[in-house]
């Protein structure tokens, strides 16, 4: 008797802990898709872009108002809702993202360090009190859009289950990933945008845009984070004006304990933020969780500020 | 550097960039703007104002033609502006301007126009000054940008919180503890940050901060967490209380010295005291950037490594940067938390180190005169247009990104010598060897 | 025969795969200038940073023998205790504090020694006696300097304003206001021209001569070099290739190769024409 029990026990515990896996990886996923951009902009320009954070909100904002005009207009089929929710949302959010880099940044390049770090948390505060202005500050709620999922196991009171928007975060996160490996690694845009982050005086001589690779790189960047807040739309039905300090903060930890610079780093830091965030809170206090993010920011700073896969820069004299 | 080409530049290049400009703004406007999401009792729903988009098209128009076509004449006007350095002789002037501006501000709740109001704003703007010059000591002359100031506020605040009501120690005591506490903090967080670069440093501070407030929030038994702490000890005038009826066994300010009880001495006794410290604050560091220490500061901002060469230690520098801005940010914390009788976490997130930075940047990176403008500017024009409130933090935000693309170093940049060789009388050269 | 100020050996310092520095024995004497030359990217400036606690040598010994401390191994040292024994450097690429005056630049460099009489800045504070009277001497010991290079008339002037030959000045001054026992300088005559070389070598000279210091001298300018220096030591490709005065120097075959063999062989050319 005591045995089964003990057996129950123990494959609830792996049950448990598989929910908190897949919650983590979901949640990884769009810190990984946020952490991009920082990334990406951190390489060409060596600049940490602290509204990249708003820039989600901003996209997880349109996202809603467009499905609540798509429900208002009685679209029905989901996959067609999703593909132009996208579609509007990463088209905005890029144009914000273009826009800040000319507006905030641009003037900027060849100021001290601190300056554009200084307009790029201006920006911030800007984009937040802009959309709380226009949009009001009560969080605003969509009624579930994708239902249904996957039970993958079941035993008595407790199941284990993948929800659709699970899957689709994950396997659309996959594919993006994919696609966007391809970009760097075969495209002109790519080969510039290495070239450019090697050196930018030589990049110019030899022929390369610069300031279109660069605005480039944000118009990408704020895409994918675009993408993210159509995610978090779906996942969570929530949100408000505030939901891109946090989540920039986390998916800027990402970018840092993956190597910021690094690509495939980001994804990783994502993933690795999204389940440390996941078993923190299942395990240890989910009041805490964003203290353990925070502190893991500090931490990979102080020890190993190159990251998990980037290359340390030594100091020149 | 736009100024000789503007004037190059044809009609139609420049209708042709304002148009972009506006139809970008146009599409910038539509999500946000032109279309609305509105709470309803039956879920949520979009409402159109699609007046707005064109309006917004058009503003951006007008405002990118007009600009570009004025920026060559107003560059020229205000490059002697930007240029400007206070000559030698304000450095004369400058000694008689603390002690008179010191003056005038102690004069403030005399004066005839002087109600609970005007006083209740002038201690909130001397708080928020106080804040200011700590935290210029670090990002200001230290050159270490800080995005958790609101952390060493908050520890100063709770340490007197705290000490006043578990404790029962009184207001001065707390007041000393929540510096010392703030400091001690600081040192302790900073030791071993301070090898990272300025970027990555900022970010830290900004996690410290988060964190320090989310424990706050969620330490339940020592902080009361989001209900806070009441029931603070209000300062008191060498053990006077400005209460109406004297707690047993002490005597109250109006006893004592026979003057009719008045709920407004309480408010003119708090200004003083944050008066006091405030320019206690302002003239240590004055003190301090001419001794070695503040030097060290400054020089560690132009350069770090330079400073090593010449045997400064820089982790010694940083601390003692990091530990004197949030000694005055404590006091600050303390001083709010007994002004308010109450503290609760929400008086110390992100957006109120996000103030307090925008004090520093605006009114000039490591000028005290620019923190006190900027911080009188911050607090009461949202009094002056009581419509502008909502709009505070819009105009941080525009006014920060404009100032770091006009002057990067903040408005009033221009930084005085602390020292000057032709003050300095030169010693007998009756020297040997 | 004295012992040397400074005794490295076998100093080598490997960045990952690549060996910038090949076991390089150097000796610096006072009352002495030494040179150090040798073809671009020759190691020149690691060695440098090596020594002045920069970098941290993968290996050797750097010892200073200090008259008042006795024996101190420098590569034990963290990067600012170096200076503080008294072994003070110049940059190749100046590095002044742009935005204070040239006075104030010059009373930073004193700061170990004025840091003590501020005690923790409290007796600064009160504005007491003897900070006051440390403070005046701070800065007669910076009008001194200012006055030995000619710098008095823009004391007030923000340093970073200067030219370019005044803020080499500038840093040399601010270097010797620290009081050194070795003063290491990375080209102080790259971008002065003839007039302003000359002027740079009398002080050099003048310094070996009244403050009884030693000067280590990283030196592209061969005809100031050849001038100045008591001892040249040469390295190519991180390691000495030879030592010695600077008539056994000119003659060395080894030398000629490395500068003569290297596609940058114009270095030695102009160079040269610089003695001219």
């Amino acid at each position: 008797m005591g045995a089964v029990k003990a057996a129950m026990g123990f494959t609830l515990a792996v049950g448990t802990f598989l929910q908190h896996l897949i919650n983590g990886l979901t949640l990884g996923a769009i810190y990984g898709l946020i952490a991009i951009g920082y990334t990406m902009v951190y390489g060409i320009i060596r600049m940490i872009n602290f509204a990249h954070g708003e820039i989600y909100m901003i996209g997880a904002f349109i996202a809603v108002t467009t499905f609540t005009l798509l429900l208002g207009a009685g679209v029905t089929s989901v996959p067609l809702a999703l593909v132009i929710v996208l579609a509007i949302s990463c088209t905005f959010t890029a144009a914000y993202g273009w826009t800040i880099e000319r507006v905030a940044y641009r003037p900027l390049r060849t100021a001290p360090k601190l300056a554009p770090f200084i307009s790029a948390i201006g920006m911030s505060i800007l984009l937040q009190n802009f959309v709380m202005l226009t949009q009001g500050a009560r969080s605003k709620s969509l009624p579930p859009v994708m239902t249904g999922g996957v039970t993958l196991w079941h035993d008595g009171d407790f199941s284990l289950g993948l929800t659709n928007i699970q899957m689709f975060i994950i396997l659309l996160t996959v594919a993006l990933m994919a696609g966007f490996t391809l970009v760097i690694n075969r495209t002109a845009l790519g080969r510039a945008q290495r070239a450019c982050e090697q050196d930018r005086t030589m990049a110019a001589l030899l022929g390369i845009n610069v300031d279109r690779t660069i605005s480039l790189t944000f118009v990408l960047g704020a895409g994918l984070a675009a993408v993210a807040g159509v995610m978090v739309t779906l996942y969570y039905g929530v949100i408000d004006f505030y939901i891109g300090f946090l989540a920039g903060m986390k998916a800027f930890t990402a970018a840092v304990l993956g190597g910021i610079g690094s690509l495939p780093g980001a994804m990783l830091g994502g993933l690795l933020i999204g389940l440390i965030e996941a078993f923190f809170s299942g395990y240890v206090s989910s009041a805490y969780k964003d203290v353990a993010a925070f502190s893991i920011l500090i931490l990979v700073l102080v020890v190993r500020p190159s990251g998990l896969l980037g290359r340390p820069d030594i100091e020149k004299v | 550097m736009a100024a000789p080409a503007s004037t190059s530049i044809p009609v139609a290049h420049r209708l042709r960039d304002a148009g972009i400009a506006g139809l970008v703004a146009m599409a910038l406007a539509v999500p946000f703007l032109g279309l609305r999401t509105v709470n309803l009792d039956q879920g949520l729903v979009v409402q159109a104002n699609l007046a707005y988009v064109p309006l917004a098209g058009a503003v951006v128009f007008l405002g990118r033609l007009v600009l570009g076509l004025l920026a060559a004449p107003l560059a020229k006007a205000v490059a002697p502006l930007a240029a400007w350095r206070p000559p030698a002789a304000a450095q004369r002037l400058r000694a008689w301007g603390g002690p008179l501006l010191v003056l005038a501000a102690v004069a403030l709740p005399f004066l005839p126009f002087a109600n609970r109001y005007v006083i209740d704003l002038g201690t909130t703007a001397l708080i928020y000054i106080l804040l200011a010059t700590g935290l210029n000591i670090t990002v200001g002359l230290a050159g270490l940008l800080d995005l958790g100031f609101a952390a060493f506020y908050a520890i100063g605040a709770y340490t007197c919180a705290l000490t006043t009501t578990q404790l029962h120690w009184g207001f001065w005591p707390a007041l000393v503890a929540g510096g010392l506490a703030s400091s001690l903090f600081a040192v302790l967080l900073s030791l071993p940050i301070l090898r990272l670069r300025g970027d990555y440093l900022a970010i830290v501070t900004l996690g410290f901060g988060e964190i320090t407030r989310i424990v706050i929030l969620n330490w339940q038994g020592l902080t009361g967490g989001p209900n806070g702490v009441s029931g603070i000890a209000r300062p008191t005038l060498f053990g006077l209380t400005f209460d109406r009826r004297a707690p047993a066994g002490g005597h109250t300010f109006s006893e004592v010295t026979g003057i009719a009880y008045a709920p407004e001495h309480r408010l003119i006794f708090l200004y003083l005291v944050i008066l006091a410290l405030t320019a206690l604050a302002a003239y240590t560091v004055a003190r301090l950037r001419r001794l070695p220490i503040g030097r060290a500061w400054e020089a560690l901002r132009e350069d770090e490594i330079a400073c090593r060469s010449l045997g400064i230690n820089p982790t010694m520098v940083k601390v003692s940067a990091y530990a004197s801005g949030a000694l005055m940010g404590g006091l600050a914390g303390c001083f709010f938390a007994a002004r308010q009788g109450f503290v609760s976490p929400e008086s110390f997130g992100f957006m109120e180190s996000a103030t307090i930075l925008a004090i520093v940047v605006l009114g000039g990176m490591g000028s005290q005169a620019g923190v006190i403008i900027a911080a009188l500017f911050i607090v009461v024009l949202p009094e002056l247009a009581r419509g502008f409130a909502d709009y505070r933090m819009l105009a941080f935000g525009l006014a920060m990104i404009l100032i770091m693309i006009w002057k990067p170093g903040g408005l009033l940049s221009g930084r005085l010598p602390t020292i000057r060789l032709s003050n300095a009388k030169p010693k007998s050269v009756a020297e040997a060897a | 025969m004295t012992e040397p100020l400074l005794d490295v050996q076998g100093l080598t310092m490997r960045f990952g795969g690549l060996l910038a520095v090949d076991g390089v024995d150097l000796t610096a004497e006072r009352n002495r200038i030494t040179a150090l030359i040798g073809p671009n990217g020759a190691g020149k400036t690691t060695i440098f940073n090596c020594l002045t606690g920069f970098y941290k040598p993968t290996a050797g010994r750097l010892l200073l023998r200090h008259p008042a401390r006795g024996p101190i191994e420098l590569q034990k040292l963290k990067g600012y205790g170096v200076a503080r024994t008294g072994v003070v450097r110049t940059f190749q690429n100046i590095r002044l504090f742009p935005s204070m005056t040239v006075l104030e630049n010059l009373l930073v460099a004193q700061h170990q020694a004025l840091m003590p009489r501020s005690v923790f800045s409290f007796a600064g504070l009160l504005n007491l006696k003897g900070w006051r009277a440390a403070e005046e001497a701070a800065v007669e010991t910076a009008r001194d300097w200012l006055r030995r290079l000619d710098l008095l008339a823009v004391a007030d002037e923000e340093a970073g304003n200067l030219s370019y030959g005044m803020q080499r000045r500038v840093e040399i001054a601010r270097a010797m206001s620290t009081n050194p026992l070795l003063l290491c300088l990375d080209e102080p005559a790259a971008g002065l021209n003839p007039r302003e070389t000359r002027a740079l070598a009398e002080l050099l000279v003048g310094i070996r001569a009244e403050h009884g210091i030693g000067i280590l001298l990283i030196e592209h300018d061969m005809g100031l070099v050849m001038d100045i220096s008591d001892h040249i030591v040469v390295v190519d490709h991180g390691a000495r290739i030879a030592a010695g005065t600077p008539a056994e120097i000119r003659n060395d075959e080894r030398v000629i190769k490395a500068y003569l063999g290297e596609p940058d062989a114009d270095d030695v050319a102009t160079a040269g024409g610089g003695a001219h």
